[in-house]
């Protein structure tokens, strides 16, 4: 480039890629930071800690820290032990309980927490009643509105993120160096303890780190089982002030310390990963060598086969049957029997009831509107950031990169603060702010998929394309495009598919006609409608499974 | 007298006959080479050896104790049969520290500390390792992370070492230091060796007998000097060092190429069996060729390429090829020329050799 400044589109590119990051990303996350520092004009940090000593954001502060150390330790142990399971020993069907335990990650945590309330609710819990009147139980066997009960839930469904991990490096690593321990002179037991685990402890410890992440930004869970017994952390609280307030200053305020909070410990947390993955990662992948020795279970194979039957009938087949069941009830409360089964709750809301109509068609209109625009947005940042070599890069990739430590309910919140008038613009209640919070949110997916699979593309393919007498536009239309497509097909999907069952970022955003599936369910339950809140959730998990399975069929076929 | 004794082994994985009949006793203090092409069952023997594989039928035995048997059912597993075992791939723990490799297997035999100590130390020396022992493994190069490997399979005092390939991962240069400190060290220490490897120069240089396979069946166990010089079949003559073969008749009490007549008296040297047959094959190593101006086996030059100290010679003998190396300062005939060739060294082996398995 000659010294003049061109304007050309590489300037077009480097433009709209600043421009989407700094008013979907930037802003609302910076307008969360001044919020919750700046008071009247001038920097207050004694007023911040002022907010975080109050007796309910502190409890807040606290809970989540408890519900999270909790769900990371059992989910670790649950993970590891499941992961050793199925790639070490000779449990039978091995291959099928791998998949089965993974599914737990296709179906959203608060329509289990649903089930469980139906299941495990002190007084009405099918569970419970049944202990109480059949067996004459004085009380009921577990209460699900306890730490104990939003622990054993969120783990069901989070426990995936450290058994995935530990699978891969268990089956990645050198048996050499487990039988090499063998010929030493050790039995079974001492290598798993003293090889076998510390050698893959990096990976437990960054799926530990993953499962901290989400469980304390998680909010589904914790707003079905803990509110009902007063238990908040910080992203129910968040939700709790501002829907009670309509907005207030107070409640803003309170809510945008808590997200610095949470922001500031999520990014510790993502520090930490990091560093485990890039530090404390050993070189134990093998190269040629034999399928490992399978550790004989002998006499424990078929009991811990039928625990492990046991473990998903009773995390994913009684919570789903439970869900369709009482969506099929008369009314909520009567036994689970034929004559008290009916479709009409089903048909009701598929075909009758506005409310819900609605929200199936705007969490679909959404999920593709975010997947398109931001498929589309991720392919010219991630151009930007891997193949332009333009100063301030490495800004962009952090900012595309943030939401991935902003938890859903922060970036609801900098939307609100964003995009409700204070800046000319005010698309509040309306769907806009939906897809616009969703934009930011899934942002991160695009760019990771994306600049995957920019970097395939080498330089000198664009080059050619220049040599050949096409411009840049058309280098990029005709070549980097084309090349980049499976990425950018991974990307839509990757949002696609959790925008569908969204719920932290939009019960902060709906208004009365822009429910979501997730936001519909959630309030169906909060009004007391149970068995629709449950036919709902039924209806959920059918569109969300269907686009699961229909999903990886395409893209087995595309591979 | 013999230590270690394999009677009969076989091993099968699904219809794959990994290993049949293989018989073979190490002596105390001898070094064993397994020697073959990729997948003829080397390492399936070490294995079984080691216990990480159990056998399909057969015996083997260490001193007085039984480690395998097919018939009585057994198997000591690997943890208890005090063999030291080294793999291609190294196998040293990243999470502990040389020091805390070596002293690994004195650990679980719970050995007091000063005695672990004291053995750790003295691998440490063998192997040059004294200065390293507070380092992590993966701050060392290839060979370092062997010799950790060879100190820990040492620190025990192993009667036997179940080596697997221990040098193919090295750079060449490694991997002729290590091989002779590795037959030092078993001077020194006096343990046997079953080795694994498909370097004929290797087995060549570290061990007392070299035992050759293929498909699963020992073809010859022998001395390096027998294995090379008297090969017992056509498959372990042309695996062990170059092999140059001619197809030739016995008639009328006179050997042929096709239709030349070997001038030399070369039928007393050839069995008596081939001789009955009226059919054979002629072994020569290229290098066991000599040019002859008068007489000799009448051949054209047809390439000659010179691969620096040695010159490479491809001579048309009737329809027939014969491959001649001689060093560059041995006078040689040109491209083109006709020469006579007589062979200082020769086998002679079947046209189909019923000993191959
Ligand atoms: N665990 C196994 N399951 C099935 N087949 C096996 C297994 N291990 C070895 N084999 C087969 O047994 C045969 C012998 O394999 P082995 O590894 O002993 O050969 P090798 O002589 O060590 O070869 P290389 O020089 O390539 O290491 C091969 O055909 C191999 O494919
Ligand atoms: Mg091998």
């Amino acid at each position: 480039m000659t010294g003049s400044f061109r304007f050309g589109t590489p300037q077009i590119l480097f433009g709209l890629a600043v421009a989407i990051l700094v008013i979907f990303v930037a802003v609302p996350v910076l307008l969360i930071f001044f919020n919750a520092l700046w008071v009247n004009g001038s920097l207050n940090i004694a007023d911040m800690v002022k907010v975080l000593s109050e007796r309910e954001t502190y409890k807040a502060l606290i809970n989540s820290l408890i519900l999270a150390s909790g769900v990371t330790v059992t989910g670790t142990i649950v993970g590891t032990f499941f992961a050793w399971l199925v790639t070490r020993t000779d449990l039978p069907y091995k291959g099928a309980m791998k998949v089965l335990f993974l599914v737990p990650f296709m179906l959203p945590s608060f329509i289990g927490a649903l089930a469980w309330k139906m299941l495990l609710s002190p007084r009405s819990g099918y569970i419970n009643r049944f202990f109480i009147e059949t067996l004459g139980f004085p009380g009921p066997i577990f209460d699900i509105y306890t730490y104990q009960g939003i622990i054993l839930v969120e783990t069901m469904y989070l426990f995936p993120f450290v058994f995935i991990q530990v699978c891969g490096a268990l089956e990645r690593m050198d048996p050499t160096l487990e039988e090499s321990a063998r010929i030493s002179g050790a039995d079974l037991f001492t290598i798993t303890r003293k090889i076998t685990i510390p050698l893959v402890a990096p990976s437990i410890l960054s799926g530990a780190l993953l499962i901290m992440l989400y469980s304390m930004a998680h909010f589904g869970t914790v707003a079905m089982l803990g509110i009902e017994a007063g238990i908040y952390n910080i992203p129910t609280l968040i939700y709790e002030r501002i829907h009670q307030s309509a907005g207030s200053f107070a409640a803003i305020r309170t809510g945008t310390v808590l997200s610095t909070v949470l922001v500031i410990a999520a990014a510790l947390i993502i520090w930490l990963q990091n560093r485990v993955l890039s530090k404390g990662r050993y070189q134990i992948i093998a190269g040629k060598s034999f399928r490992p020795t399978e550790i004989r279970l002998r006499g424990l194979r078929l009991p811990l086969l039928a625990f492990c039957i046991a473990y998903i009938g009773f995390t994913i087949v009684l919570p789903t049957t439970t869900i369709f069941l009482v969506g099929g009830l008369k009314t909520y409360g009567l036994p689970i029997a034929v004559e008290n089964m009916t479709f009409d709750n089903y048909h009701h809301i598929l075909f009758e009831w506005d409310l819900t109509r609605d929200a199936i068609w705007n969490s679909i209109g959404l999920g593709l509107a975010a997947a398109l625009i931001t498929m589309f947005a991720g392919v010219i940042i991630s151009y930007v950031i891997v193949k332009m070599k333009v100063p301030g890069k490495g800004l962009l990739e952090f900012l595309g990169m943030l939401p991935f430590s902003v938890p859903g309910s922060v970036i609801a919140l900098g939307v609100i603060l964003a995009w409700s008038g204070k800046y000319g613009i005010n698309i509040y209640n309306t769907i806009w702010i939906i897809l616009v919070a969703y934009i930011a949110r899934y942002m991160a997916f695009a760019l990771k998929a994306n600049s995957a699979a920019l970097e395939q593309v080498h330089d000198s393919l664009v080059e050619a394309a220049r040599a050949s007498g096409a411009t840049m536009w058309q280098a990029l239309r005709d070549i980097v495009i084309p090349l980049v497509r499976p990425g950018m097909v991974a990307a839509f999907f990757l949002i696609f598919l959790p925008a569908l069952r969204e719920l932290t970022v939009s019960v902060l955003l709906y208004g009365p006609t822009t429910r979501t599936i997730g936001v519909a369910i959630y309030t169906l339950n909060e009004d007391g409608e149970t068995v629709y809140a449950a036919a709902m959730a039924g209806v959920a998990l059918i569109i969300i499974v269907t686009a699961e399975v229909v999903v990886k069929r395409v893209f087995k076929i595309e591979k | 007298m013999s230590y270690l004794k394999l009677d009969a082994i076989d091993k099968r994985f699904g219809n794959v006959a990994a290993v049949s009949g293989l018989n073979l006793e190490v002596a105390p203090g001898e070094c064993v080479a397994m020697l073959g092409p990729s997948g003829c069952g080397k390492t399936t023997t070490l294995r079984m050896v080691a216990g990480f594989e159990d056998i399909d039928g057969g015996e083997i035995r260490a001193g007085d104790r039984v480690l395998s048997s097919k018939a009585k059912n057994y198997y000591l597993p690997p943890e208890k049969r005090d063999f030291g075992m080294v793999f291609q791939a190294f196998a040293v723990w990243p999470h502990l520290s040389v020091f805390e490799n070596i002293a690994f297997p004195l650990r679980i035999r719970k050995l007091p500390a000063d005695e672990i100590r004291r053995r750790v130390d003295e691998a440490l020396r063998h192997t040059n390792l004294t200065a390293l022992a507070d380092s992590r493994p993966d701050d060392l190069s290839g060979g370092g992370k062997q010799r950790i490997a060879l100190a820990r399979a040492l620190a025990i005092r192993p009667k036997v070492m179940l080596l697997d390939e221990p040098l193919s991962s090295l750079d060449p240069h490694f991997r002729e230091e290590m091989r002779f400190e590795i037959k030092d060290i078993q001077r020194r220490l006096g343990f046997s060796i079953l080795y694994v490897t498909h370097d004929q120069s290797e087995a060549m240089a570290l061990s007392d007998r070299i035992l050759v396979m293929k498909q699963g069946v020992v073809q010859q166990i022998g001395s390096p000097r027998d294995v090379y010089y008297r090969p017992a079949n056509r498959f372990v003559f042309s695996f062990i060092g170059l092999s140059s073969f001619l197809r030739v008749r016995f008639t009328g009490g006179r050997m042929q190429v096709d239709d030349l007549a070997l001038p030399f008296d070369a039928v007393d040297e050839a069995p008596a069996e081939l001789v009955g047959v009226g059919e054979g094959v002629l072994a020569v190593r290229p290098s066991d060729v000599d040019f002859v101006d008068e007489g000799g086996l009448r051949g054209t030059v047809r390439r000659r390429s010179s691969l620096g100290e040695i010159v490479d010679y491809q001579i048309a003998v009737g329809s027939q090829t014969l491959r001649v190396q001689k060093t560059r300062h041995e006078p040689g005939p040109q491209v083109g020329e006709t020469c006579g060739v007589r062979f200082a060294m020769s086998n002679w082996y079947p046209l189909t050799d019923a000993s191959e398995g």
